[in-house]
């Protein structure tokens, strides 16, 4: 046995042995998740007594509500401690890859995609075919079979039958003999997104833009006896602005060779980019170390208990 | 000229500055280290538009994160959820992202339920807040809910029909409402919804964003946005103000997750900002040592 198995079968045993004490020797446990039961209706507290198949035959709707460990109606919650358990588990494997790759993060990588993609589909299913489709092309089908709270109201609107053809046409593409046919849709989703887009951005972000650009670069405000006086720190952050978005948009400008006063303005907008760059990687940083500690936070209080948030 | 020190640093494991970082995460979260932060004017916009709107007006919530940005944007969300029901305006709850479902009903059941629940002035489903759930289409969306919500989702998250709720008469679209308030992950988020609501329909708009997203936004603040909070510190800012304005109970600790993350912040930046200066140290000693002295 190496040093370095020596080292990480010692901290496994340590991890191993923290665990088992948190488990037994304190009142919180490692991960242990209570609840209450609640009617729906009346939004009163089941006894913890109460048997549950005498609650499902009473009460219509049970709603689990967390609860402390002490609570006299609290009972103990296996899907949730196994929800604690696995979330606490997968996040160890994927920590694991910051020592090296491994087949635990490769394992917990795959069910982050997997679980993904699933969501997607559900998600997408109910709330595009079910709620987009079929409610608006067959609202009797749709109130029957998956939604029975659609109003009786809504009538059958035939127009969305365009959609539905244009969606089938993308599958199209799958038989070579018909796969022109592919490209219509498609077509239909680059115009119509072009002219959405471009409506939209002349007015928000072309022209709005502009004029938010056209600043004074001496600014005078009113002063405490009524009179104006110059406003050095609007003045300031208001040529900046002015400068940087001029260099900047040299920096871009092909038209001219970036040489004598384009070339010192442009090299100008490389630097404000560069910090703007920089800007948006602290800033990155930042939300990165946010995630640990929401991670660790969730690993020492919610599963170890050791701390409480 | 050789340095055992310098040897030691050239060819450090990165291990150690993982092994470092995660440290100066964990130790505030042990000691419950939490941070205060002055608040910046966008934030103090957001905060000051909330709290001179009348009571009653009505608050467009979009909370378009998931999961994976909840470290820096549910507190944000909670601070934000906290001031308009302490205020008692009306809250619609919307998303345009699939993953943001869960968020919103996290949000409702940790603030509008829990705080708000009960008392005099509790919040009543379909009465004070409702929940619109996850819109499909991103921007085409927004732009469809800018002329009608009904049309764009005919009944809430529950399945109720918009018209069944008293919260929605007289509300055909997003125009009605006096504000938005958009809790901004990525695409499709807060460039979308000022681009296709907030500029052409003149709606007052604010955005809770991630910390990289912010140099995307601020180009519209304060032309098109009336705030923008940024990142886990801006996060902070607002549960700073809420603090202070309302004491009881909003400046306890537990109601307080951006403050608990603060800390760890600051102790994790402190470290970054160590390890470039040696970094950098290390580059400036190894480029003298290679210089051939004459």
């Amino acid at each position: 046995m190496n040093r370095e198995t020596r080292f990480w079968t010692a901290m496994f045993l340590g991890g191993c042995l923290l665990l088992a004490f948190q488990s037994l020797g304190t009142e919180r446990g490692v991960g242990q998740q209570f609840v209450v039961r609640v009617d729906a209706t009346t939004g009163k507290i089941i006894p913890a007594a109460k048997e549950a198949s005498d609650v499902s035959a009473a009460v219509k709707t049970v709603i689990y509500e967390p609860a402390a460990k002490g609570d006299p109606e609290a009972i103990w919650s296996f899907s949730r401690t196994a929800g604690i358990w696995i979330a606490a588990l997968l996040t160890l494997c994927i920590f694991s890859y910051l020592y090296r790759d491994n087949v635990f993060y490769k394992l917990a990588e795959s069910i982050i995609v997997g679980v993904s993609a699933g969501y997607w589909i559900v998600t997408n299913f109910w709330e595009v075919l079910v709620a987009k489709v079929l409610v608006k092309l067959a609202p009797d089908v749709a109130r029957y079979a998956f939604l029975p709270d659609t109003p009786t109201n809504v009538k059958a609107d035939y127009l969305y039958l365009v959609p539905v053809v244009l969606g089938c046409m993308v599958f199209c593409r799958l038989i070579p003999k018909i796969a022109w046919m592919g490209r219509w849709p498609l077509a239909f989703v680059v115009g119509t997104t072009a002219g959405l887009k471009l409506t939209s951005f002349l007015d928000a972000d072309f022209v709005r833009q502009i004029r938010s650009t056209v600043l004074p670069l001496v600014v005078f405000s009113a002063d405490a006896s009524g009179g104006s006086a110059l406003d050095w720190k609007q003045s300031i952050q208001n040529i900046v602005i002015v400068i940087s978005v001029l260099s900047c948009v040299t920096y871009f400008y092909f038209s001219v060779e970036h040489k004598g006063l384009v070339g010192r303005i442009s090299r100008v907008g490389i630097w404000v980019l560069m910090i703007s760059f920089g800007a948006s990687f602290a800033l990155t940083v930042m939300g990165r170390i946010t995630l640990l500690t929401m991670r660790l936070q969730f690993l020492f209080d919610e599963w170890l208990g050791l701390v409480r948030i | 000229m050789t340095s055992p020190l310098l040897n030691k640093l050239n060819g450090l494991d990165r291990r150690w500055i993982f092994l470092g970082m995660a440290l100066a995460v964990l130790s505030p979260i042990l000691l419950q280290i939490g941070s205060d932060e002055t608040p910046s004017p966008p934030t103090i916009k957001l905060f000051d538009q909330i709290e001179r709107l009348p009571e009653g007006s009505r608050i467009l919530m979009a909370m378009d994160f998931d999961p994976t940005s909840a470290a820096e944007l549910y507190p944000m969300a909670l601070g934000f959820t906290r001031h308009c029901c302490l205020r008692h305006h009306k809250l619609y709850f919307v998303t345009i992202w699939p993953t943001g479902k869960p968020m919103i009903e996290s949000t409702i059941k940790a603030v509008v339920q829990a705080d708000f629940g009960s008392g005099d002035r509790q919040y009543v489903y379909g009465v004070d807040y409702m929940n619109l759930g996850y819109l499909a289409g991103d921007a085409v969306a927004i732009s469809q809910m800018s002329s009608d919500i009904r049309k764009a989702r005919p009944q809430d998250a529950r399945g109720t029909s918009l018209d069944e709720l008293s919260i929605m008469s007289g509300v055909p679209s997003v125009k009605e409402m006096d504000l938005i308030v958009n809790v901004s992950a990525g695409f499709p988020g807060g460039k979308e919804w000022v681009q296709y609501a907030a500029t052409p329909q003149k709606i007052p708009i604010a955005i809770g964003c991630t910390g990289v997203q912010s140099t995307q936004l601020f180009p519209y603040y304060p032309d098109q946005l009336l705030g923008l909070v940024t990142g886990i510190r801006g996060a902070i800012e607002y549960e700073t103000m809420l603090a202070a304005k309302y004491p009881n109970p909003y400046a306890n600790r537990n109601k307080r997750p951006a403050f608990l993350r603060g800390g760890a912040q600051r102790w994790a930046h402190r470290l970054m900002i160590g390890l470039i200066v040696l970094g950098n140290g290390i580059h400036l000693a190894n480029r003298y040592r290679r210089t051939p002295r004459r």
